[in-house]
């Protein structure tokens, strides 16, 4: 790992950081760097079916921006990297689609925060990146553009709902792309196509700008090859935002600082509910070796309880679809977005435009949430999802008493064929068992490669306290120094490697 | 959604019986999806209406846990809404926002006739 390569690498095999590094000295250009990744969009990209936007002519543009940049000295860690962004972040200019026929003809009036931080920093912005239809599914088969494929193997999902951002890092096709996540959607693609995914406290990234799916639960965060990438990249998102009124006014240290701290004593707490019934053997197995790394760098491991883990999935169901069903009567077909044909009346629009705009899933969570939230069911549903909800948030401090972060899988199973579960619903719910009460409890986690089962990579999912990104950031990266799970390269991906 | 001021009779929803497993039925679909100002076909109904009955199973499955005493939690960080002074912050950018509109004239929303 840490040895000098015999081969000098090429621009494709290198990460962000090292990608930095190589634009800093001059051993490649961004405009270089930049067709290099739209080449490969243009071909493998399109195979997956990752993006449902390039911006050839943006990127270069401000590729050249970059190299004059670097030329000047007037750099960040940032200058020059060719990024790309899930497409629920507004990019002005630029159609922001949400996966959604709601919004396919939406050319964004303004900026998201995240990716006008990226831009102020310099980075490049390749394109926008395919999702299940806003934000809502964990297989990548909720789009409007079709669903994205796995990179690892193309019959097979990549996870969601941030699936074409975790295969175009899979399969090299920007140097780390933007994620969101709302109970689980940037940490179970990253599981599913290999690669580095961290979902920040809620509050820690703004919102603003995001397509809202559900407001109390919506983080946005890095999805990359490495912690240290990931490290670089939470360093732009991460920040108080006045524009969003539930962003946190705390500083934010530098990621990239801590990342060689040792992990000697660090406690690792194991949810006894996170090794049960669901989680299939090969993926625990990969799980618990990845452990034993952690125990011979020096980690101590205990047993914890998170009783209420079960529960997490049914409470989530609830409050996501109702804050949903609040945030999407926003689509009515009178400012912006899909407009049936011929309304006869406002009512006829209404119902029309949102039944043609709105796919299958989507309609489905509306219709629950505003069920869980209709006159005497308000009780019922939401409010007593909220109370389950402060259980599992005080589940969780009470677990982080005894240990410093908690580990798991983040997801029961590795990556399933595409179209396996798409006609059932609670199936596809359960596959969120590990990751959703983290966002209930608005947690910092991520998930790290730890291995293969069958050819397809499994991560493992790191937990801290509210704010400590850092230290996740930090156990990713010694993990990735005595590992190369995040080094893997799906079969195929190579070809053109040449860089 | 605007205010739809064109319909203002809302059907009402079939009041709840018992919070259990009965599931959801088929006139129910129909009142929520008219709230959420969805247009439904007879033949979304039943698949819709099989499909939120297995959902509504799995959600069910909270009624299990005792929650007496316990405060509902809407921000995981026990944080509250900021406040800020009320000052015009916004420029006007009419024409920009515009732009997506599916229908407009003189800088307005074109929207069906509402009032006869």
């Amino acid at each position: 790992m840490n040895e000098k390569p015999l081969v000098e690498k090429s621009l494709i095999e290198k990460s962000l950081a090292e990608l930095s590094r190589s634009l800093k000295a001059g051993e490649v250009s961004s405009v270089e760097l930049t067709q290099t990744y739209l080449d490969r969009i243009n071909t493998l990209g399109s195979d997956l079916n990752a993006f449902i936007t390039v911006c050839p002519d943006i990127a270069l543009e401000q590729a050249k921006a970059a190299d004059e940049a670097i030329a000047a000295g007037n750099t960040t860690p940032l200058t020059g990297i060719p990024l790309a962004h899930k497409d629920l972040f507004c990019t002005q200019g630029i159609k922001t689609s949400c996966g959604s026929r709601m919004l396919d003809n939406f050319i964004a009036p303004y900026e998201s925060t995240v990716t006008a931080n990226f831009k102020a920093a310099g980075a490049v912005n390749l394109g926008k990146l395919n999702m299940d239809e806003f934000a809502m599914g964990g297989a990548n088969e909720n789009s409007y553009y079709g669903p994205v494929k796995n990179p690892w193997n193309h019959d097979m999902i990549p996870g969601g709902s941030s699936g074409g951002s975790a295969a175009a890092v899979a399969a090299r096709l920007a140097a780390g792309t933007t994620g969101t996540d709302t109970g689980g959607s940037i940490r179970q693609p990253a599981s599913m196509c290999g690669i580095t995914g961290i979902k920040p406290t809620y509050g820690r990234v703004s919102r603003w700008g995001m397509v809202a799916f559900a407001s109390s639960l919506d983080q946005a965060g890095p999805m990359a090859r490495t912690a240290e990438d990931a490290a670089m990249m939470l360093n732009v998102m991460a920040g108080f935002d006045p524009k969003d009124s539930t962003c946190m006014d705390r500083a934010v240290p530098d990621y990239t600082a801590t990342l060689n701290e040792p992990l000697k004593g660090l406690r690792i707490g194991l949810p006894k509910e996170y090794f049960a019934e669901g989680l299939d053997n090969k993926v625990e197995q990969v799980v618990r070796d990845a452990i034993k790394e952690y125990e011979k760098l020096g980690a101590t491991v205990k047993e914890i309880s998170l009783p209420r883990t079960h529960h997490s999935v049914a409470a989530y169901y609830v409050i996501a679809p109702a804050e949903a069903s609040a945030n999407l009567s926003r689509f009515d077909g009178a400012r912006f977005g899909h407009r049936c044909e011929d309304p006869k009346d406002l009512e006829d629009m209404y119902k029309r435009s949102r039944a043609e705009g709105f796919g299958r899933e989507v309609k489905n969570r509306i219709l629950v949430g505003a069920y869980a939230l209709s006159a005497g069911y308000y009780d019922a549903y939401y409010a007593k999802a909220q109370k389950l909800r402060r259980m599992i948030r005080d589940d969780f401090m009470s677990a982080f008493n005894e240990v410093d972060v908690i580990m798991g899988p983040t997801a029961p199973t590795p990556a399933f064929p595409i179209g396996d579960k798409t006609d059932d619903p609670v199936a596809m719910y359960l596959g969120d068992i590990f990751t959703i009460s983290v966002n209930l409890a608005g947690l910092p986690a991520m998930s790290v490669p730890a291995g293969m089962v069958d050819g397809l990579p499994v991560g493992l999912q790191i937990i801290a306290p509210h704010f400590e990104e850092a230290r996740l950031l930090n156990a990713g990266h010694q993990y990735q120094q005595v590992t190369d799970w995040h080094l893997a390269v799906p079969t195929g991906i190579d070809a053109g490697m040449k860089g | 959604m605007a205010i739809d001021r064109s319909n203002s009779l809302e059907p009402e929803m079939p009041a709840p019986e018992k919070i259990d497993s009965q599931g959801i039925s088929a006139k129910q679909v129909q009142s929520v999806a008219h709230l959420a100002r969805l247009s439904i076909s007879e033949d979304e109904v039943r698949q819709t209406t099989e499909k939120l009955t297995a959902i509504m199973g799995l959600i069910d499955e909270m009624q299990a846990v005792n929650t007496d005493g316990i405060e509902p939690l809407a921000n995981p960080l026990d944080a509250v809404q900021r406040l800020r002074a009320d000052e015009v912050t916004e420029t006007n950018n009419r024409e920009q926002l515009m732009t997506n509109a599916p229908a407009k004239e003189d800088g307005l929303f074109l929207v069906p006739k509402v009032i006869d």
